[in-house]
Parts: structure tokens; C-alpha cells; sequence
């Protein structure tokens, strides 16, 4: 396991901000990443963008659109990790889509991040029958592959759960990543699955965006994440959203960590 | 390695949320598809309600025309809802009833498969709703007037190129959203497995079909298949009972837009490299950072920017080949067959008809060549007119 992913969970529940690269630039995610460590977050998931995420609900696309007319690419979001790993050792994965890691070159891709200090990769559209072209090439560089589990994923999560680096991903709802008014799903009863199968920690992510949600999520689990509010946030306030990403960041995770 | 290879490509690269879901079609297909009630059933709605088998006509005028190879066009166009799209639609639809499905989804291009979807939930009280690039929504409204007709929800995609890809897409994200009572009706032989072995087997029926009737009236097998390959649904259709049979050349006509060698194409094979997208892996056009590109067509059906797996293995194995075809090559082509034959093809299939108009000159007057007609024009009608400078609307 990746040393540094462990230690987000030491301090108590985490709270995990996701950030789309180059939304509305690269300065300002650069930026981004020093305020989500001040205001308390204890990991923080960077997402490359792609053409056509099918896993995201229209505020992510809409980052990803407008991140990837900005002129993003994958090599000048490692030349940002590589100034962000001059300033913080704070724990990073990146979250992006197959074709961005296997049309790279899944060998020269992996290599590259975790040599600048990544900790960890999540492939939304990668499950476990998948995984291994890409798990077995982070495990050689010490990156950890994050696995998935979904409200649907019933008795998959045993063998999910036995396989799982970092920390396991808990889906909470149906559907897209997106701000939901309602989780109905039994996250506790997921949780206790994996932990039935493996010590390993658990966030829950989709559709959480008020401190309430994330307290309620963090009885249930490890930690929690967070995408579409704060890139919500980056849509209204641009060059201006660190500042108001920083405030948000802060009231989750003092919501988290009263747990 | 996973399951659904074909060669390298293939395999099943979805959200976690779809595992169980695909996992439980794979489940019932396996049973259904030897289960002698089912292929019953499905045979009767082939023959009685869509119109099989469909005819395998010889085109004298065209052969006389050509002056190469005798030419017989099997006639998907006469399918009822005018397409090769239907064979699949009856089988996965009736396939989603008997696994106690009560809504099915499906996205579409040219708005074939959507009609062909809309028309079979309409045949078997299933609720139903079509995603729909806008800008094909546009590009083919009287389709879409059609699926409303028939009963379904027509939802127009603003995402992306709001065209076909986006199209699957927003069905793939539909059917995470809800999809205990629904069935995602693939229209193409592509996404994960077991989708494109489903299809297949399906849209198996032309070849299956074209081979009794070519033995039928020539005694032997073509020399050469021809069909167009946006996904590669009714290419592959034509191509399976023939993989065997090495002397049969199997061609698939690509969509080449401006042109191959411009960024306004869809020429998957002839440009496109290997990718993980929508489900599967397999040959995408895409840039240098593994974004897709946004890929170009006149023909709405062949305008996606990757190829079913199946066909991707053909390639590499070289037992089929793929060729480009232009705009302008199959405007001319949908000019020439209605000319001609006095049949108009749907843009989609005027690829295959353009290729061959180059090809046949080149054979033996003893030589024989199929081309599949994979559905008819009208709806291509008043495009094609815009094309042409002539200014009409449906």
C-alpha cells in the first residue's frame, strides 16, 4: 500500500476534494491544491480531463469541456505536480478515463506520475475484471490503483474488497457523479462488506455536497468526496474560486471531523 | 483477461454500477439464445412482423452498367422500419421481456435504430426513450417525429458534438441511473460485452440468409461482401457466415467525410488507433492525448468515432478489409443505385454501393459480388437535396 495514502486516513475521517485540472487553469488548480491542504483536506483527487466522461453528471463535463478548450493535456498537468511537489507532500491521486493513462502509454503514463509524487489512480470505467493492466503496473511503481464499489456491486464487493489497494471508493448512489438532495443507498451496510474482506478505508463519494451529507456519510465511513460542488464553484467564480473553494473545503471537513 | 475478446480488443470497461446488470444479460442470453420457444418466437416476428427473409436481388442494370462482376444486393431496406437495425431490435427487446424488463433505452444516429426501438417497445408494451444527438435530431427530424409517434421519448444530447457518440454516452449514463426495470438496447456491435457478441448474432441472420440464396441462385459463394461500418452492425451481420469461407473477400466501407487524410472523417480503421472507449477496446480516432475526436460524416449512422471490436480483430487478423469512402462518393452512389436500379439506399449504405462502383470494374465478368443495402433513403431525401444546392425540408 502507498504510504502516503494510508497516512490521509491516520488523522481521523479525511476529507477528499476532486478537482478538475485546468478549471478554469492550471495556475488556479496549482492554487487550488495549496488551499484545499490549508482549509484541512487530507487527500486531494485530480482529475484529468477527457472528451467524454461517461461517469460524470453535467457540472464535471462541463469542468472537463472547458478544461480541455483551455488547451489542457496530460503533460502540462505533470508539469503542475511536478510544482505542486515542490511545495506539498499532501496525498494526490489522479482520476481520470482508460484512454487518457492507455493511449499515453499505460507503462510510460504510470511511471511518469509516480516518479513526480502521485499516489494513486482511480479509472471510473475500469472494474475488477479490468483492472489488471493497470493495477499491475501502479503496483510496480508504488502507486496504488483505487478500486470501486457500487450500490449495485451486491456480492461483488467480497472479491472487490480482497483486491483493493489504497483505499476502496464506495459509490453512493445510482447514476453520474452529481449534487444529489437525497442518498438512499445503505453505505453502511456497503462499508461493513469490505471491512468483512480487508482493513482497508473506505470513502463514499457521488452526489455529497452539504456539510450535513458529509456527516452523516462520515458516521458510515473513512471519508468523504467531494467534486461536483467544489467545481460548481469554480464554474461561478473562475480565477476568483480559491478563496471560495478554500471557505467550502474548511466547513466539510470541520463537518467530517467531528465525527 | 476478461471476457468478450475478440483478439485484443473487446472486453468490458464500465462503471462498477453496470457490472451486475451486464453480467445478468450476458446470463440470460447464454440461456435464451438455445432455448427453442425463444428462437421461435423471435423467427416468427423476424418473418411475419419485420418482413424476412429479405430479398438477395440481382442487379442487372448495375452489372450491365459496371461491366465486371455480377451484383445482387440484399435488400435490408425492405425490412419493415427500413433498416437492418430492426433484427437486433427484435431480439434484444424480446431478450429484455422475457428478463422481466418493463423500459428499455437506446441512443441513435441516423435514428434507425431509435425507430426500430421504438417500434418493437411499441409491439411489446415496453416504455421507451431515445437519446439523440441534437444535431442529428436536426439533421433527421422526421425520425424523430417518427419515435414520438411511436410512442417513445425523443431526448435531444447537447453534450459533447451532440452526435452519435454522445448519444451512447448519455445512454450509458442513463441506464446507471436506473436499471433494475431496463434494458439498454445497443444498437450497434459495440460497448461492452456481452453487447457486441449479442448483436452479432442478431444481425448474423444477412449472412446466414445471403448465403442460402446466392447457392440458391448461383450455386457458389460471392467472390466479395460489401457494407458499410460505422459501429459495424450490419457489416458484421454480412460478413459472420462467411469468416470460414477464406475465398469470400469481406469489405467494410468507412465513412471518410471531407476525406481520410482531413480531421473531418469518421474512417475509424483507415485512421483511428487503439483505445479504451464506451465499454470497449478497440481502434478510435482520437488525438495524441487519447481524447476522441470529434469526427465527421455526412451520414448521421456511420458518424461515431470507433468501430466494434469484432471488426478491429478482423483487421488485424486480415481477413477483412476496410476501406474509405467519401461525402461525395456516396452522394453520387445514393444518385447512381436510384438511377439505376430504381432503389434509393440510405446514405449509410451508399458507402458500400461507392466502393463497389470502383471495385467491380476490376473483376471478372464470372466473379460475383454481394452488396448489403442496410437501409433505404427517404430519410436521407432532403439532406442530400441541401447537399446538392437544392434548398428542401421535410
Amino acid at each position: 500500500m502507498n504510504k502516503n495514502i494510508a497516512k490521509a486516513f491516520e488523522k481521523g475521517k479525511a476529507f477528499i476534494p476532486f478537482i478538475t485540472c485546468g478549471d478554469p487553469s492550471l495556475k488556479v488548480t496549482e492554487q487550488l491544491v495549496y488551499a484545499c491542504e490549508e482549509a484541512g483536506a487530507d487527500l486531494v483527487e485530480l482529475g484529468i480531463p477527457f472528451s467524454d466522461p461517461t461517469a460524470e453528471g453535467p457540472v464535471i463535463q462541463a469542468a472537463n469541456v472547458r478544461a480541455l478548450s483551455g488547451g489542457v493535456t496530460t503533460d502540462k498537468i505533470f508539469d503542475m505536480v511536478e510544482e505542486i511537489r515542490k511545495n506539498t507532500q499532501i496525498p494526490l491521486v489522479f482520476m481520470t478515463y482508460a484512454n487518457v493513462v492507455f493511449s499515453y502509454g499505460t507503462e510510460r503514463f504510470v511511471s511518469r506520475a509516480a516518479q513526480l509524487g502521485i499516489d494513486g489512480l482511480i479509472l471510473p470505467e475500469v472494474p475488477l475484471e479490468e483492472k489488471d493492466e493497470f493495477a499491475q503496473v501502479c503496483k510496480t511503481h508504488g502507486m496504488d490503483f483505487i478500486s470501486l464499489i457500487a450500490p449495485t456491486s451486491h456480492e461483488r464487493i467480497a472479491q472487490i474488497a480482497r483486491e483493493a489497494e489504497g483505499f476502496v471508493y464506495c459509490v453512493s448512489s445510482l447514476g453520474v457523479t452529481g449534487m444529489r438532495s437525497q442518498i438512499t443507498t445503505d453505505i453502511g451496510a456497503m462499508v461493513e462488506l469490505v471491512k468483512k474482506e480487508k482493513k482497508i478505508p473506505c470513502a463514499v463519494g457521488f452526489g455529497i455536497s452539504t456539510p450535513e451529507q458529509a456527516r452523516t456519510m462520515a458516521t458510515k465511513a473513512d471519508g468523504v468526496i467531494v467534486g461536483s460542488a467544489i467545481m460548481k464553484l469554480c464554474e461561478t467564480y473562475r480565477e476568483d474560486c480559491v478563496e471560495y473553494v478554500k471557505a467550502y473545503v474548511k466547513e466539510m471537513k470541520d463537518a467530517v471531523k467531528m465525527m | 483477461m476478461s471476457k468478450g475478446r475478440f483478439g485484443i480488443h473487446g472486453g468490458q470497461y464500465i462503471p462498477e454500477t453496470l457490472m451486475n446488470a451486464v453480467m445478468e444479460l450476458e446470463e440470460a442470453y447464454g440461456h435464451y439464445k438455445n432455448d427453442t420457444a425463444f428462437n421461435a418466437e423471435l423467427t416468427e416476428l423476424l418473418n411475419e412482423y419485420a418482413g424476412r427473409p429479405s430479398r438477395l436481388y440481382y442487379a442487372a442494370h448495375m452489372t450491365e452498367n459496371l461491366g465486371g462482376a455480377k451484383v445482387y444486393l440484399k435488400r435490408e431496406d425492405l425490412n419493415h422500419t427500413g433498416a437492418h437495425k430492426i433484427n437486433n431490435v427484435l431480439g434484444q427487446v424480446l431478450l429484455a421481456k422475457k428478463m422481466g424488463k418493463t423500459r428499455v433505452i437506446a441512443e441513435t444516429g441516423a435514428g434507425q435504430h431509435g425507430v426500430a426501438t421504438a417500434t418493437a417497445a411499441a409491439l411489446m408494451g415496453m416504455e421507451c426513450e431515445i437519446f439523440m444527438g441534437k444535431e442529428d435530431t436536426e439533421r433527421q427530424s422526421l425520425n424523430v417525429y417518427r419515435m414520438r409517434l411511436l410512442g417513445a421519448q425523443v431526448h435531444a444530447v447537447t453534450s459533447g458534438t451532440a452526435t452519435l457518440k454522445d448519444a451512447v454516452s448519455e445512454t450509458m449514463r442513463e441506464w446507471t441511473n436506473r436499471i433494475s426495470d431496463t434494458h439498454y438496447v445497443l444498437g450497434s456491435v459495440m460497448g461492452p460485452h456481452p453487447f457486441p457478441t449479442i448483436v452479432r448474432d442478431f444481425q448474423a441472420v444477412i449472412s446466414r440468409e445471403i448465403k442460402e440464396q446466392i447457392l440458391k441462385k448461383e450455386g457458389r459463394l460471392p467472390d466479395a461482401v460489401l457494407a458499410c461500418v460505422g459501429g459495424g452492425s450490419n457489416a458484421i451481420g454480412s460478413f459472420y457466415h462467411f469468416i470460414e469461407d477464406k475465398n469470400v473477400r469481406l469489405i467494410g466501407c468507412e465513412a471518410a467525410g471531407r476525406g481520410a487524410d482531413t480531421a473531418e472523417t469518421a474512417a475509424t480503421i483507415t485512421t483511428g488507433k487503439l483505445g479504451i472507449f464506451h465499454g470497449m477496446k478497440s481502434y478510435f480516432c482520437q488525438d495524441e492525448y487519447g481524447q476522441i475526436a470529434p469526427v465527421y460524416s455526412i451520414s448521421a449512422g456511420l458518424d461515431y468515432p470507433g468501430v466494434g471490436p469484432e471488426h478491429a480483430y478482423l483487421y488485424d487478423t486480415g481477413r477483412a478489409e476496410y476501406v474509405p469512402v467519401t461525402d461525395n462518393e456516396a452522394v453520387e452512389a445514393f444518385e447512381y443505385l436510384s438511377r439505376i436500379e430504381g432503389v434509393i439506399p440510405a446514405i449509410e449504405s451508399a458507402h458500400a454501393v461507392a466502393y463497389a462502383k470502383k471495385l467491380i470494374p476490376t473483376m471478372k465478368k464470372d466473379q460475383i459480388v454481394v452488396i448489403t443495402i442496410s437501409g433505404r433513403g427517404d430519410k436521407d431525401c432532403a439532406a442530400i437535396a441541401r447537399y446538392r444546392g437544392e434548398d428542401i425540408h421535410e
